[in-house]
C-alpha cells in the first residue's frame, strides 16, 4: 500500500493544485485514462466542500487529503474539521429550490455521480469523504 | 489553466465566451460579469462553454444564479456546450432541465431569433 498525504489551507486557490496531484497520484497508481476526468472532479468537489466549510467554521485549520492505492484500488479521503450535520440528499426540481445553501450539497450529489465507491462521514467534528476507483493490479 | 472571460452583443443576445477552468477559485469572477451584465441591462444571456476544461458545482451555482436574475426581468440564460465531460455534470446534477443547451453559438442564436 503506497500513501501520500496532502494538507493545504483552507483557500481556494489550493484546491486545483489538490485535484493536480490526485489526477497525477491516480494516472500513476494504474486508473483507466477515462476515468481520470473523474477523479479530477470529484477529487475537486470535495477540496472545494471542505475549503468552503473552513472558511465558515475554521479558516486557520488545514485540511487533508490521503491518496492510497489499496488492493487495486485508487482511494481518497478529504478529511475537514469544520462542525456538519447529516447531508441531505435531495435532486433539484425546480429554479426556486436552488438557493445558496441547497446549492451547496451540489458538491457531494457531484461526487456520488461519479464515484461509484462513496462515503460521506458527517459529524460535529468534521466530515470525511472517501471514495475510490478501480486502479491497476500491481505487477 | 486560469479563467479568460469575453463577451458581446448580437442583436439582443449577449455572448459570454468562457475558456478555462470554472471552480471555487475562478468562479466568482463569472459570477461578477454576470451580474455586471445583468446590472447593465443584458438580460438575454449565452454561455459559451466550448472551450472550458473543468467546471464544477461552484460553476453550476454561479451559472443558476445568474439564470435567476436574467429570470426576475424576463430574461434568459442558455449555454453553448458539446464536451461530454462537462455535459456529464449538468445531467447528474439535473441542470439540463433547467438550462437550454445548444451546440453552437448559431443553433442557439437561431432559436433564440424564434422565440422573439
Amino acid at each position: 500500500m503506497a500513501t501520500v498525504e496532502l494538507t493545504f489551507s483552507a483557500l481556494p486557490a489550493h484546491v486545483r493544485t489538490a485535484r493536480l496531484v490526485a489526477t497525477a497520484i491516480a494516472r500513476r497508481t494504474g486508473v483507466e485514462e477515462s476515468l481520470l476526468d473523474e477523479v479530477r472532479l470529484a477529487v475537486g468537489e470535495a477540496c472545494s466542500r471542505a475549503v468552503e466549510a473552513h472558511r465558515v467554521h475554521c479558516p486557520g485549520e488545514p485540511i487533508r487529503i490521503e491518496l492510497r492505492d489499496d488492493s487495486g484500488r485508487f482511494e481518497v479521503t478529504v478529511s475537514d474539521q469544520a462542525p456538519s450535520e447529516e447531508i441531505k440528499q435531495e435532486q433539484p426540481l425546480d429554479l426556486g429550490m436552488l438557493s445558496d445553501s441547497f446549492m451547496s450539497n451540489f458538491g457531494i450529489a457531484v461526487i456520488e455521480g461519479l464515484a461509484d465507491d462513496v462515503e460521506v462521514f458527517p459529524s460535529p467534528k468534521g466530515t470525511n469523504i472517501r471514495m475510490s476507483w478501480p486502479a491497476a493490479v500491481p505487477v | 489553466m486560469d479563467l479568460k472571460l469575453d463577451h458581446r452583443t448580437e442583436d439582443r443576445l449577449t455572448i459570454v465566451e468562457v475558456e478555462g477552468e470554472i471552480d471555487v477559485y475562478t468562479a466568482p469572477r463569472l459570477r461578477e460579469l454576470l451580474i455586471d451584465l445583468v446590472n447593465k441591462g443584458n438580460f438575454h444571456l449565452l454561455v459559451n462553454m466550448e472551450k472550458v476544461d473543468f467546471l464544477d458545482s461552484t460553476g453550476l451555482g454561479v451559472l443558476v444564479g445568474g439564470l435567476k436574475r436574467v429570470r426576475a426581468h424576463d430574461g434568459s440564460l442558455e449555454l453553448v456546450c458539446t464536451q461530454e465531460r462537462i455535459l456529464k455534470i449538468f445531467r447528474i446534477t439535473g441542470l439540463t432541465k433547467v438550462f437550454g443547451i445548444y451546440a453552437s453559438v448559431d443553433e442557439a442564436k437561431e432559436a433564440h431569433g424564434k422565440d422573439k
